[in-house]
């Protein structure tokens, strides 16, 4: 899955031990610095470390962007109940596949993280809500954990700190929205991904009802560095208010796909052509879906642009979970759409109305409309549909469906009208020429 | 009292208290916000999304079912955004759903019809193929339509939340979500009917009712059910003087609400084809057909005989008959029939408590206060099996006020799974093992306690004593069974207690005594079954009114047709002593009201000159019977009247107190002619029975 | 209901890694460790659940239901999983599924007849830039094209058939 070497434009600071022999054991890790920031963050106040990573510009990395430091600062200092650190480790949304990444060749630096946010909120006891079908990641992380804990680092009283924590590995069993942070809380106490009502949010009332740090694993895992090189060394890697680099998984018609690790506010364009090799047999570029499939689409006159979470916001789109989904020529767009709202559609969790009902109508007309049965109006229908859901769903899940259908009709209109008329669209085209 | 809010709704200012939601702050200034899945009084879900509003300063549309008012908040709900989401939400719902509508039990009571109505589009855009789902039948009473279903999970909710049972959920996901029963394919459960009720569409429909009907085709007519003595009011639907199905659907009455099988869906036994109709003389050993006239004639020439010959006359009332009914009886009885041998069938030892808490006003728990105490003890009783009202009361109580909720019982019970102590004891040791929760009451506010027949006699004046000893506010319920139970003991129908608990000079027999005794000339049943399992008593002349054939009323010389509680008007006293109007609702052909049979009697007996209504008895209680000086014309409109023990006397003569142990699917003789109660097939709690 | 030894202790530290008074949080792995041993979320698995957890079956089905890789009905000895979703789609996933579909003679949650194989259209499983990728159990294969399926299957067939002569 790695490539012999980086990338020379890539700054290895998550992914630096992925190449090491024997990368994933904690020898190597302490061996590379390992557990060092949480040596420091022992010394550390809680409200010292809450600092550093707010100075670090980290913004959650799961999708929303949220920043991190700031997250953190909400939980309540003086709760009598417990607290729980939970890393996100469902990796669903199409098109990102790094969390498998740093949890397959690191998976101390998570446990690292984990602790660091524990010391920070005062933690009792950590959870790693790892998708199903990741099941040999579970074998990895207990492996990781039972090292960990031989070696003081988890458990009770750790390195003579007084300290208590422990880290356990929980398994999903198949459903994307227990992704998202408040259906996972409930898959993680037993029930269906049905998402939570907020507020409260998980900071105040999340795990069993306790005040809960919740973060995906990139997340995790970019705080060692912040701890052990300083906030402001973090920050100064990527954009004013998008700090450090992150992990972008690159996918679909480019030569060399791949997970690299770069500087936020890298060039989208330089992104496909230089790190991941160009598109595909010399084709052009058509379309690029920039942080996973929830993400509005982007023509390739717009893709001139720094990969960060504002000026992708400017740019009409998000910068998500980091998933580059790029789309030469050949595609079509109809398909393409079909079959990303075929995926919501079947896992919608199916709570609340316009999601339920909408991903379902969404996915009927353009899979209709893909296979040549159009009918007069489906495009308005589409459009139409996908904007009654934007905004008003119970959870984000609804958006995500509601984006892309809505961006493809946007930006690629005439492919739909074709495939309603019985034209060849502009990927028929193509093939047609070639 | 915590600072108001004050907020701007379509430019209305309101004030409302912190915690306030939107969605009830804007009904304060009658600006009515659509929902399906908002239900008060149940836990929030914010699934439907059709109270979508815009309030200012937030980019996105609110669900204002579970938005908080702060102040200063402008919510605005009459603009082209949040009537275009309304009616894309309609247009969602009605995606999937099958518009069956004039087929459909709903039809015309539709919270999606009217939805449609005011906010929907007229054309739906839906094209594609709708999913199908076919019809399931859960259990006798209840029946689910997935299609017509819009996943609002107010059914799930109220069997969680408001019922405690939690037999509902919700299984796959997605489009291909759907409601479940607890065992797969079917339910078991308290077959309540709550869901169906609660249930906007025509997605859950009841065995009972599905298509009967239409709801505009029937009248609907508010009295107060028929079985437990909890009280419950019931709106009946009536369709050609046939009752087709009860609910409460407005709230009114004091169960707001809430309604058990009995009350929903029990009221089918007035047409039972067992039903009597005609009075029976018995002739050469075999009851036979009279009329009335025959009927009645034989019973005064038996009671004049008696009389002259200064004979005994013994008179058994009824849990179910009216005040007036039991007031007239225990009249005609004491003052006319010059015998104080009157007695019921007691299932609770109330005579014991009038005298332990005699002449102290405010130490009877109402209904609402059930809802409201801090603190409540249940001993000796399983409140879900045989009071689900009170049950309801104290687990909404719980649910809403965090209140403290502690159980002395034999077994286990509902209560046990939010209760803050449950304690175990042998049957006989509740007393007992009350003292290990003394400490624990003593620190509460207040405090009601209800009891069952496990505290009787002696015991009650204990259990008194011990609330007096624990320094704070107390307030108490003696558990009874029936509609009027508590009725019967108030009006008197007791051998040494007149109305309103005032002791007789010289009591008579108890119902066990009259039972026995070989000198009676005449004993006078009044709908009552204590014959049951017995030998035919030696009185010389039975006389037994009844709505069927009992077991007593085979053993009786002559039987009156009577007429049932939802057959006349009058008043019924509940568990917790509040007074309720009945109203009639249908008429059955043959029969009389027992009031009819006593007046009827009593002026061919020359004891009065004119029959009399039940209206002018209602007044002479409330004059004349201590504790029962009720507001006539407050009840008459139907506001429940609170009772109390006003008299300071003590009960000399204990008769025999026992609970009838039925349940949730049982209700004595009645029980056994509401069919719906045999078909469910839930075997009925063995708790507080055997 | 009993289960392996490994199965067992698995589900023992799951059980142990509860905070107290949660049981009902290990429901969902719970399920799937069972599942992995059994084959299905039979009844009898419902029940066993029930009775480990102290929850009601109502909770149980609910989840059961819920989640995709729950089943209720056993899977072939090698349950494939191809991805179609948009990465793989675009360099040759669904292709790769029809493909699959043609080769077995099943479909999408099709098991042959001898038990050997099932197939499943899932969505993304984290492979994207590995694509067109699959599932075998819980093995992945990454770039998986036609003719390497084939040669899998074959492989996959030999050793089947020679773990049931065993
Ligand atoms: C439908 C949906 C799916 C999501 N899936 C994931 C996921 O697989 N992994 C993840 O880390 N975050 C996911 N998220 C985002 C989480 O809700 C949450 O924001 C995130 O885990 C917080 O961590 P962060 O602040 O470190 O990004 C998802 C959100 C939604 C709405
Ligand atoms: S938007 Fe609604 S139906 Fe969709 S996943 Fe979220 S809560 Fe479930
Ligand atoms: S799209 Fe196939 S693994 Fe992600």
């Amino acid at each position: 899955m790695l490539h012999p070497e980086p990338h020379p434009a890539e700054v290895v600071l998550l992914t630096r031990r992925f190449r090491l022999p024997d990368s994933a054991s904690i020898g190597t890790y302490l061996a590379t610095e390992g557990y060092q920031a949480f040596r420091k963050a022992l010394a550390m106040t809680p409200e010292e470390i809450i600092e550093e990573v707010k100075k670090s510009n980290l913004r959650g990395r799961g999708g929303a962007g949220f920043p991190t430091g700031l997250k953190w600062s909400f939980v309540p200092r003086n709760s009598p109940k417990p607290k729980y650190v939970v890393a996100n480790a469902d990796e669903g949304e199409p098109g990102t596949c790094k969390d498998r990444l740093l949890m397959q060749y690191d998976p101390h630096s998570l446990l690292e993280g984990m602790l660091i946010a524990a010391r920070a909120v005062d933690a009792r006891a950590g959870y790693i809500y790892i998708r199903g079908e990741y099941r040999y990641l579970i074998e990895i992380l207990d492996r990781a954990i039972e090292e960990a804990r031989r070696h003081g680092l988890l458990g009770r009283n750790i390195l003579g700190s007084g300290m208590d924590f422990d880290i356990y590995t929980h398994s999903g069993a198949g459903s994307y929205e227990c992704g998202e942070e408040t259906a996972l809380l409930e898959s993680l106490e037993g029930k269906r991904g049905v998402p939570r009502l907020r507020p409260p949010f998980p900071a105040t009332s999340g795990a069993f009802g306790c005040p809960t740090v919740l973060n995906n694993v990139e997340t995790f895992c970019s705080v060692p560095p912040i701890i052990l090189r300083g906030g402001l060394a973090f920050a100064g890697l990527g954009t004013p208010k998008n700090g450090g680099t992150r992990l972008f998984a690159i996918s679909g018609h480019v030569n060399r796909p791949g997970v690299y690790e770069l500087p936020m506010g890298f060039n989208l364009l330089r992104m496909i052509h230089e790190v991941a090799g160009g598109v595909r047999g010399g084709r052009k570029l058509k379309a690029v879906i920039p942080g996973g499939s929830s993400c509005p689409v982007l023509r390739a006159e717009e893709c001139d642009l720094p990969m960060d979470f504002d000026s992708l916001a400017r740019a009409g789109s998000m910068l998500g979970s980091g998933g580059v989904i790029v789309m030469d020529e050949t595609t079509c767009m109809v398909k393409a759409a079909a079959r990303i709202l075929r995926f919501y559609a079947r896992e919608s969790c199916g709570f609340c109305t316009p999601c339920r009902e909408g991903t379902q109508w969404l996915a009927q007309v353009l899979t209709r409309l893909e296979r040549g049965h159009g009918q007069r109006g489906d495009v308005e229908v589409v459009r139409d549909v996908a904007r009654n859901m934007l905004g008003r769903t119970f959870c984000p899940l609804g958006d995500a469906a509601a984006m892309p259908a809505l961006s493809f009709i946007e930006k690629f209109r005439d492919e739909f009208e074709a495939h309603l008329e019985g034209r060849p669209c502009a990927a028929e085209e193509v093939a047609l020429h070639a | 009292m915590p600072e108001l809010i004050r907020l701007t709704i379509d430019g209305r200012s309101v004030e409302v208290e912190p915690g306030t939601l939107v969605i009830e702050a804007a009904r304060r200034v009658g600006v009515k916000i659509p929902s399906f899945c908002y239900y008060e009084g149940l836990s929030l879900a914010g699934a439907c999304r059709m109270c979508l509003v815009e309030v200012e300063k937030m980019p996105k549309l609110q669900t204002a079912c579970t938005l908080v008012a702060t102040p200063g908040m402008v919510v605005r709900t009459d603009t082209p955004q949040v009537a275009e989401a309304r009616r894309a939400m309609v247009e969602f719902l009605l995606t999937n759903h099958p518009l069956d509508c004039p087929v459909c039990d709903k039809g015309g009571e539709c919270e999606l019809q009217d939805m449609a109505f005011r906010y929907g589009a007229a054309e739906s855009r839906y094209l594609e193929a709708k999913h199908h789902v076919p019809e399931q039948q859960w259990s006798p009473v209840v029946f689910y339509d997935r299609p017509r279903c819009i996943l609002c999970y107010r059914c799930v909710r109220v069997c969680d939340e408001g019922m405690g049972v939690g037999a509902l959920g919700v299984v796959n996901r997605g489009g291909r979500s759907e409601i479940a029963p607890n065992r797969g394919d079917h339910l078991e459960c308290d077959e309540c009917g709550a869901c169906i009720d609660i249930c906007p569409v025509g997605a859950l429909t009841s065995g009972m009712y599905r298509y009967q009907t239409r709801p505009w085709e029937m009248n609907h007519v508010g009295t107060i059910c028929a079985f437990c003595a909890d009280g419950c009011k019931t709106t009946l639907g009536v369709y050609h003087d046939r009752i087709m199905r009860g609910n409460n659907r407005d709230r009114s009455g004091l169960n707001g609400e809430f309604l058990c099988i009995k009350g929903r869906y029990a009221a089918d036994f007035p047409h039972h084809p067992a039903r009597l109709s005609r009075p029976l003389v018995r002739q050469d050993g075999e009851l036979r057909p009279a009329s009335w006239l025959e009927a009645l004639s034989l019973v005064e020439a038996r009671l004049r005989e008696a009389l002259a010959a200064g004979s005994p006359i013994g008179v058994i009332g009824s849990n179910h008959t009216t005040n007036e009914e039991n007031y007239f009886l225990q009249k005609f009885a004491r003052q006319w029939l010059k015998t104080n041998h009157l007695d019921h069938q007691r299932t609770g030892d109330v005579p014991a408590l009038a005298s332990a808490l005699a002449g102290r006003e405010g130490t009877l728990a109402s209904t609402e206060d059930l809802y409201t105490a801090r603190a409540v003890l249940v001993v000796g009783a399983d409140l879900a099996q045989q009071h689900p009202l009170l049950s309801w009361q104290i687990r909404a109580n719980w649910r809403h006020h965090r209140a403290r909720i502690y159980v002395v019982t034999t077994g286990p019970v509902r209560e046990d799974r939010y209760a803050a102590r449950s304690v175990r004891v042998e049957p006989g040791g509740e007393l007992e093992g009350l003292l290990a929760l003394a400490e624990a009451l003593r620190a509460e506010p207040d405090l009601v306690i209800l009891f069952g027949d496990a505290i009787q006699g002696e015991d009650v004046a204990r259990l008194v004593a011990f609330g007096d000893s624990l320094g704070i506010p107390v307030k108490y319920v003696c558990l009874v069974d029936y509609a009027n139970s508590r009725g019967a003991a108030d009006m008197g129908l007791l051998p040494d207690l007149g109305p309103g608990y005032q002791p007789l000079e010289r009591p008579g027999m108890t119902l066990e005594e009259m039972l026995e005794c070989p000198d009676l000339a005449v004993l006078w049943v009044v709908g009552a079954n204590p014959l049951i399992g017995r030998q035919r008593p030696p009185s010389r002349f039975l006389l037994v009114q009844d709505l069927f054939l009992t077991e007593t009323a085979r053993l009786a010389d002559v039987v009156l047709p009577a007429a049932s509680a939802y057959e006349k008007d009058g008043t019924v006293t509940n568990v917790c002593g509040e007074v309720q109007r009945l109203r009639k609702v249908v008429a059955v052909a043959g029969v009389k009201t027992d009031l009819e049979i006593f007046s009827l009697l009593a002026c061919r007996m020359g004891f009065q000159k004119d029959p009399v209504g039940w209206e002018t008895v209602l007044r002479e209680i409330a004059d004349a019977v201590p504790g029962y000086r009720l507001s006539v014309p407050a009840l008459l409109a139907g506001a429940p009247q609170r009772t109390h023990f006003a008299s300071q006397a003590s009960s000399s003569r204990r008769g025999k107190v026992r609970s009838a142990r039925d349940t949730l699917f049982t209700s004595g003789t009645l029980g056994r002619f509401a069919t719906i109660l045999s078909q469910v097939r839930e075997a009925p709690g063995a708790l507080y029975r055997g | 209901m009993k289960f392996s030894e490994q199965t067992e202790a698995r589900l023992a530290r799951l059980i142990e890694s509860r905070p107290p008074g949660h049981l009902r949080s290990a429901l969902v792995p719970m399920l799937l460790f069972i599942q992995d041993e059994v084959g299905a979320i039979t009844p009898e698995v419902v029940e066993e659940v029930c009775q480990r957890l102290g929850v009601s079956r109502r909770d149980v089905e609910e989840v059961v239901s819920y989640y995709s890789m729950l089943r209720r009905k056993p899977a072939g000895r090698y349950h494939i999983q191809i991805c179609t979703n948009i990465s793989c789609m675009l360099v040759g996933g669904a292709e790769l599924f029809e493909h699959a579909c043609r080769k077995l003679g099943i479909g999408h949650h099709g098991v042959t007849e001898d038990g050997m194989f099932s197939l499943e259209e899932v969505e993304c499983i984290g492979a994207c830039c590995w694509g067109p990728a699959m599932q075998v159990n819980y093995d992945y294969h990454h770039h998986v094209t036609p003719e390497v399926f084939d040669r899998l299957i074959e492989q996959l067939r030999d050793n089947g058939g020679k773990a049931r002569e065993r």
